[in-house]
């Protein structure tokens, strides 16, 4: 399988006048539909990686290609759109809106294309509920959940678009060990079944060494790259 | 439903208190608003009912002192096809002695058509009687009528000043407001005036109402005379009101200018309050996708959803107090105090600049959404 995702020669230098060299010419592949995990000291870079990666934040330096296209030369709009269809984000802490239920939380990335919520959208949606274990709750204020409830509305939303890649920064920092193995248990399996390429970046080996692919970065170099045998 | 409408409405529901404190301020804005307009503008038109409403706007008479004048026909078809003349009152006036038994009073006897009957009103002010019709026949006003103890269908002498007399028959006692009127004036018709005080076919003036009573001027000056001819306007005599009014208008103006820019500045501040609230919201929006434009939208809808229910809500409020109002500040016989018009121009205006307001004081958080950047809000947790 190709590639769905390149950086070439990717630097990020933060400040003017003391200038912080975060990424230094970074160079990745990720194969499509892979499971991968990035690890590394806290202020390696990690962070500033995946939010490069999901156009959040511009390089200093060099080339992310994205799905077959170079992300330097896209307007506002497209990078919205391509954030929009290609790439879905979870976070440490789970950036729901509190003023929405789960559902409708979950369906927020389809509706901001304006268009409208057919039968089979909100059947994906219920599935994707589904999937997370949330129906009971799905009428549920955001703010009415525990945090592993939470963080899995915000899988089940990263994935609602059905993208291509799912950019996930810590998703399990905030929660008890227990919890990230289901969170771990469930976003493998949307892995499999969706064929859904993850980056996840976490410090806890444990979830590192179930993954596909290890990265270690370090002062901003990929300093150990292990690739399990299938 | 649209998504960054349904979002607006949210924030809006989510945050009732607020959401209801703006709604609030916007309302009293409107109401004030349309409670000062209509009440001053309700002021302005009652005085001058009373000042103009039953007197002509502009008389035309001959230069020379008591000369009586003949109409051309170009005068005539002139006024007759202005739109902008409501009655055109042509008036052969003349003064004389009321006779009965031993007493005698000195009148004003004016002879005048339906247009200078109108004019004056008389129709709605009749106290008995009828309006003159056929030859002779007069109406007196009420306090002449009192004096010489003149009942209906009575017959009264009445001699002019050259000393000739003549019969006429009251048919009619009218309440014209004025006591010096009441006292002197009576009105027969045209032809009756004429023949008795020998004017053949002359008149002694010609008295017109306007539709727009503040461009009497304009159109006095546009009227077609002969030279023998002069022509003046209630604007001139009334120059102090004129002014008066002019000051209240002004002051009407900068209440309710005052008071929008509170109403703006509120507003303004709330919303930019809101966003500062919903950054984070609209950070991970922005994350997921959603488009700088949608963003913007989100406030621009809100702007527009607190004014036009405030300004609903104002109107209501409004006309609330406008009613209170004509309800408790009455005369002694029960009318209102101050007539006031529901202007439904002026209400619509005032609810229009309301949400205007709203709109333009969402400009700015608009802008501030558009321009959020996600990465901040994602990196500061
Ligand atoms: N906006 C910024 N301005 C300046 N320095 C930054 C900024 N963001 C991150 N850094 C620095 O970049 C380095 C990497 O940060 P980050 O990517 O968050 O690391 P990680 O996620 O691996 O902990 C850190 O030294 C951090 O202080
Ligand atoms: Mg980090």
């Amino acid at each position: 399988m190709g590639n769905i995702l390149q950086l070439a020669n990717v630097s990020k230098v933060y400040g003017t006048k003391i200038k912080t060299q975060v990424l230094n010419e970074f160079n990745l592949e990720i194969e499509e539909g892979s499971f991968n995990s990035i690890i590394g000291q806290s202020g390696s870079g990690k962070s500033t990686l995946l939010n490069i990666i999901g156009t959040l934040d511009v390089p200093t330096q060099g080339e992310v290609i994205i799905n077959g296209i170079s992300t330097q030369k896209l307007t506002k709009k497209q990078l919205a759109t391509l954030r929009n269809q290609t790439l879905g984000f979870i976070f440490q802490f789970h950036y729901l809106l509190p003023e929405f239920t789960v559902l409708e939380n979950i369906l927020m990335p389809y509706r901001m294309q304006n268009k409208k919520v057919t039968p089979e959208v909100m059947e994906r949606a219920l599935h994707l509920i589904d999937v997370v274990g949330l129906s009971k709750v799905k009428n549920n204020l955001a703010t009415n959940l525990s945090g592993g409830q939470q963080q899995r509305t915000a899988i089940a939303r990263a994935l609602m678009n059905q993208p291509k890649i799912i950019l996930a920064d810590e998703p399990t920092g905030n929660l008890d060990s227990d919890t990230t193995d289901q969170i771990y248990d469930l976003m493998r399996s949307i892995n499999q079944s969706m064929n859904t390429t993850f980056l996840i970046i976490t410090h806890d080996q444990s979830v590192a060494e179930r993954t596909d692919r290890i990265i270690e970065i370090k002062d901003g170099k990929i300093i150990l790259d292990v690739q399990k045998k299938p | 439903m649209n998504f960054p409408f349904s979002v607006a409405k949210r924030f809006l529901t989510h945050n009732k208190g607020q959401s209801l404190l703006i709604i609030l301020g916007i309302a009293i804005g409107v109401s004030v608003q349309i409670f000062i307009g209509l009440l001053i503008s309700g002021l302005q038109d009652d005085l001058i009912n009373t000042t103009v409403g039953s007197a002509p706007h502009i008389t035309i008479s001959s230069i020379e002192q008591n000369q009586t004048f003949d109409l051309t026909s170009s005068m005539m078809n002139s006024y007759t096809s202005n739109e902008e003349l409501k009655y055109v009152a042509l008036l052969a006036d003349g003064s004389g002695f009321m006779l009965k038994d031993d007493e005698n009073a000195s009148i004003l006897l004016r002879g005048g058509g339906q247009d200078a009957f109108d004019l004056y009103q008389l129709p709605s002010r009749l106290v008995e009687g009828k309006l003159p019709v056929t030859l002779n026949e007069i109406v007196v006003g009420s306090v002449l009528a009192d004096n010489l103890n003149l009942t209906m269908n009575e017959s009264v002498d009445i001699q002019s000043v050259s000393n000739s007399t003549q019969t006429f028959k009251v048919v009619g006692i009218v309440d014209l407001g004025v006591a010096s009127l009441n006292e002197r004036w009576a009105f027969t018709t045209l032809q009756s005036a004429q023949d008795f005080f020998n004017y053949e076919d002359a008149l002694t003036s010609i008295e017109f109402q306007v539709n727009d009573v503040f461009l009497a001027d304009e159109i006095a000056s546009s009227l077609l005379l002969t030279s023998d001819l002069k022509i003046s306007n209630w604007k001139e005599s009334n120059a102090q009101l004129l002014s008066g009014l002019n000051g209240q208008s002004v002051s009407s103006i900068m209440i309710q200018v005052f008071v929008l820019v509170a109403v703006i500045l509120g507003i303004t501040s709330v919303l930019a309050i809101t966003v500062l609230q919903k950054s984070r919201q609209i950070g991970i929006l922005k994350a997921m996708g959603i488009q700088d434009s949608q963003a913007s939208l989100i406030f621009l809808f809100q702007g527009l959803l607190l004014g036009v229910i405030g300004s609903l809500l104002g109107i209501g409020l409004g006309i609330g107090l406008i009613l209170a109002f004509t309800t408790f500040a009455t005369n002694p016989d029960g009318s209102a105090l101050i007539p006031i018009q529901y202007d439904l121009r002026f209400i619509s205006f005032s609810a229009l600049i309301a949400i205007g307001s709203a709109l333009l004081a969402s400009l700015v958080p608009a802008r501030k959404s558009s321009q959020l950047s996600p990465i901040e809000v994602i990196r500061n947790g």
